[in-house]
């Protein structure tokens, strides 16, 4: 929306993590295992989802007020957003290297993952289902937001011309704050997930995840919601095929690959705005 | 008004170029040559403010001082003049770094046989890569750049050929020349070396920039589709600018690996792309003094206070920050980008034609 | 030519002769800048052609299509703000140079030559359009009027047969208007031949050889200036047929 490139969300992402992480010390559990199931599970979850998402969205609030907003006032060029992004993003992931150190940390699991059913061979896990419903309910949740709510239509509007929007009444500097904090609590949502499918954080756990999430962003098309997650579907899929085929050290080659490809195709990613662009 | 204001008032930047303009011919050849000179002779002093406590002056000047400039030379070809964004400029880096391994290695080539090589093959893979790419707009540009830079340093981390993990070991170091012993001990003939390459690259570069190629890049710039309807070639112009960053990244990977003696793909890194983005944005993009400056700032720095090396990233990474919070035009903007950041945009916007994406880089 | 669904230009069938000043006009919306831009190469049409001299040129890139001969000035003044006005005229004339990246490397006879060549036209063409004094000024410091007339000057430079004027006269007071008009037709005398969309009727009443009106993207009227005038089409395009009306 802000043709940004926050490349600082990967540690949202991670503050989100280790959100999780503290949310089940704070609970008494330890790792490897401490399982629960039903009410005191999702109490579980949704707990350590809710201190998740609190930390990664009062994070991105912050992270903007500090690295992006004082650009914008200045009317600078993306690069420069994009340089600060980046400092952003190193000063974040240094500060958990020095508070947590450089070694992961284990999270309890506390979700059995008992196969749930089988499927053409493949083995379907509770936390693979969890993570999978999970997303599907977020996008719908964040669909409906923006596209009903009055700061939803506040979002779109500065996404398509802030000049405008800021001339019709549109509150420009809560709007961008809005749209962090949704960042920032998606991606701590995300972290909650990741925690119970991978079990452990570290400091830059943000990083490669971040790059692939913003590919997948890019293949569905950036300023999609539907394509990002059609975008985020296709790389997953193409990363484990590629991977079965020429070998999992491969995995993240065939990923950009299969980018620039759909991008020579379709230069506007996969569902991307459709844009007057001629040819030239 | 602020200080910076009142600073831009006195438009000191203005007033140096005018006086530069003013000198005659020979003067300014004069100044440039004891410019030249000085920088041949800096490794042989020790300057007591610049000096480098925990690490050998000359050695620091070679790497990481004169290739980061070298390369920010580079990039700003890419990003500066013709404002297309690259995130994954290490890929050239390592390109012609490993050129200079397998050919030094296996064929026992001379630097000197295997400079021209890696500079083709850099072009060439900036060629293949741009062509494909560059008719994308700006996001997508700087994700694939990114995707290219670690589709090199994974793929030399998977294949066996290129070394693997462990890389290529016993780079010759290039051929004595005249006086000149390029061994392992003294760092000052690379240096010099380096210094001439580069001296060469920024007389060429500067050339291109007063030219209807650096018109051209500056036109595209400022609005690519106004400067396609009034004849440029705007694909075409884009690719050169590409193909040209990519052969001066090659170029400076393959003098760092002759006096490496060993890389591995660790030496390639994504942050490496972001350093040297850093020098340009730093600096000033666009601007070839500004750029250089901000090769020397973010490859000197680090090493002068090297007694903190413990806070170096968070450092680097909290003044990346600040920079662009209070001076996002970087130390020495080129003269349209002081102009640029000091008025606003007038309101209403330019153009008529519908909605094209393509924003004005950097 | 359709873009999604709206019909811009339905079966618009436009001559312009050699050595014509004609004038494109209509109400808002007619379809007259979208014209331009299916001329030089912004659009392809969906179908029919372009033709120069002969030549089909639709299709073509947009750089070849200046290059061939057409060039244009914007409804929205697009200079490149910050280059000087004479920079903005060279890149017009560097659209017929042939210095390569490595002749500029190298300085070779013919980069210096060209070079020499672009900088006296641009000089020239300044001159022509009234504002040589300010050949060294930053585009986006110039005044209004000197914008629109830079970029006059600017798509002569690219060295046309065609050249498309989008609005020349848009906020422009009467003396302004008036020395456009002086203008326009010394580019004419030149050798130039002259599209131009307006909205001032008097302008190109006393400017135009032909007039050709759009309406709703398509062409209602052809004709010399004063008959087209007369046209009951053209009168209810601009007043608007009352509902119920024959």
């Amino acid at each position: 929306m802000l043709r940004l490139i926050n490349f600082a969300h990967s540690e949202i992402f991670m503050i989100g993590t280790f959100g999780a992480l503290f949310a089940t010390q704070w609970m008494g559990l330890e790792p490897p295992e401490d399982i629960h199931s039903g009410l005191p599970l999702i109490l579980i979850l949704v707990g350590a989802g809710l201190v998740a998402m609190a930390a990664s969205g009062t994070a991105a609030v912050v992270l903007e007020r500090v690295a992006y907003r004082p650009l914008r006032r200045r009317g600078a060029p993306r690069l420069a957003a994009l340089i600060s992004a980046i400092g952003a993003s190193f000063f974040l992931q240094e500060v958990f290297a020095r508070w947590r150190g450089r070694n992961p940390e284990p999270f309890p699991r506390v979700l059995a993952k008992r196969q749930l059913a089988g499927f053409l061979g493949a083995n379907i896990r509770a936390d693979k289902v969890l993570v999978f419903l999970a997303a599907i309910g977020m996008m719908l949740v964040l669909n409906r937001f923006v596209g009903t709510t009055r700061l939803g239509r506040g979002i779109r509007a500065v996404a398509q011309d802030p000049e405008t929007a800021a001339l019709m009444g549109v509150n420009i500097d809560r709007v961008i704050t809005v749209t962090f904090l949704l960042g920032g609590i998606m991606a701590g949502a995300a972290g909650l997930l990741f925690m119970v499918t991978y079990e452990n954080t570290v400091y830059d756990i943000g990083f490669v995840l971040g790059v692939k999430a913003f590919t997948a962003a890019v293949l569905g098309g950036i300023g999609n919601l539907r394509g990002a997650l059609l975008g985020g579907l296709v790389l997953g899929l193409m990363e484990n095929y590629g991977g079965a085929v020429f070998g999992s050290a491969w995995k993240d080659v065939i990923a950009f690959v299969v980018l620039v490809l759909v991008l020579m195709v379709r230069p506007t990613g996969l569902l991307g705005e459709a844009l007057a662009r001629a040819r030239a | 008004m602020s200080w910076q204001g009142r600073l831009s008032r006195l438009d000191v930047r203005g007033r140096a170029a005018d006086g530069w303009a003013r000198l005659p011919v020979w003067a300014r050849a004069g100044a440039l040559i004891g410019l030249a000179a000085f920088f041949y002779v800096l490794p042989l002093f020790k300057v007591p403010l610049l000096d480098t406590p925990e690490s050998d002056f000359a050695s620091v000047l070679f790497y990481p001082v004169g290739v980061y400039v070298l390369m920010a030379v580079g990039l700003n070809v890419v990003v500066g003049l013709a404002g297309l964004l690259d995130l994954g400029y290490v890929a050239f880096f390592a390109i012609g770094g490993y050129t200079m391994a397998l050919l030094g290695v296996h064929a026992h080539w001379s630097f000197f046989e295997v400079l021209p090589v890696s500079i083709v093959l850099s072009v060439v893979a900036g060629v293949v890569l741009g062509t494909p790419t560059l008719r994308l707009r700006g996001d997508y540009l700087a994700i694939v750049t990114l995707g290219f830079g670690e589709i090199i340093r994974i793929t030399a981390r998977n294949s066996n050929p290129l070394g693997g993990p462990r890389g290529i070991f016993g780079i010759p170091h290039p051929p004595n020349v005249g006086g000149l012993r390029f061994g392992i001990i003294d760092p000052k003939p690379y240096y010099w070396l380096l210094l001439t390459l580069l001296i060469v690259t920024i007389a060429a570069v500067r050339r291109l920039e007063r030219s209807r190629v650096g018109r051209a890049w500056t036109a595209i710039r400022e609005d690519e589709d106004a400067a396609e309807l009034m004849g440029v070639p705007t694909f075409r112009f884009k690719l050169w600018a590409f193909a040209i960053g990519a052969g001066i990244g090659g170029m400076g990977g393959t003098v760092y690996a002759t006096k490496a003696i060993s890389i591995t793909p660790d030496n390639y890194p994504f942050i490496l792309s972001i350093l040297f983005l850093s020098a340009v944005v730093l600096g000033g993009s666009g601007n070839l003094v500004g750029v250089i400056v901000g090769g020397f700032v973010v490859a000197y720095l680090p090493e002068r206070f090297r007694g903190f090396a413990e806070l170096r990233v968070l450092v680097f990474g909290a003044a990346l920050v600040v920079m662009m919070a209070f001076r996002p035009q970087g130390l020495i903007p080129s003269r349209r980008r002081a102009i640029e950041l000091k008025e606003p945009e007038p309101a209403g916007g330019l153009g008529t034609l519908p909605a094209t994406p393509r924003q004005t880089g950097g | 030519m359709t873009f999604g669904g709206v019909t811009a230009l339905d079966t618009v069938d436009l001559v312009v002769r050699e050595g014509e000043i004609v004038a494109l006009i209509g109400p808002n919306g007619a379809g007259k800048t979208t014209v331009f831009n299916v001329v030089t190469g912004v659009f392809e049409p969906d179908d029919g052609d372009v033709r120069l001299r002969g030549a089909s040129i639709a299709g073509h890139r947009r750089y070849e299509i200046t290059r061939a001969g057409v060039a244009r000035t914007f409804q929205n003044i697009r200079l490149f703000a910050d280059m000087s006005a004479i920079e903005n005229v060279m890149v017009g004339a560097d659209a017929r140079h042939k210095t390569s990246v490595a002749g500029a490397i190298a300085r070779t006879r013919r980069h210096r030559a060209e070079e020499r060549e672009g900088r006296t036209r641009a000089v020239e063409l300044l001159d022509l359009v009234g504002i040589g004094r300010r050949g060294e000024e930053a585009a986006r410091n110039l005044p209004y009027g000197d914008q629109r007339r830079l970029e006059i000057a600017r798509a002569l430079a690219t060295g046309p047969q065609l050249l498309l004027l989008d609005e020349p006269a848009a906020g422009f007071n009467p003396r302004e208007k008036r020395g456009l008009i002086e203008l326009i037709r010394r580019i004419r005398d030149t050798g130039y031949t002259v599209l131009l969309i307006e909205h001032d009727m008097g302008l190109v009443m006393g400017m135009s050889d032909r007039v050709v009106v759009l309406d709703f993207g398509r062409k209602i009227a052809d004709g010399p200036p004063g008959a087209v005038q007369q046209d009951q089409r053209v009168i209810n395009a601009y007043l608007g047929v009352p509902a119920d009306a024959p």
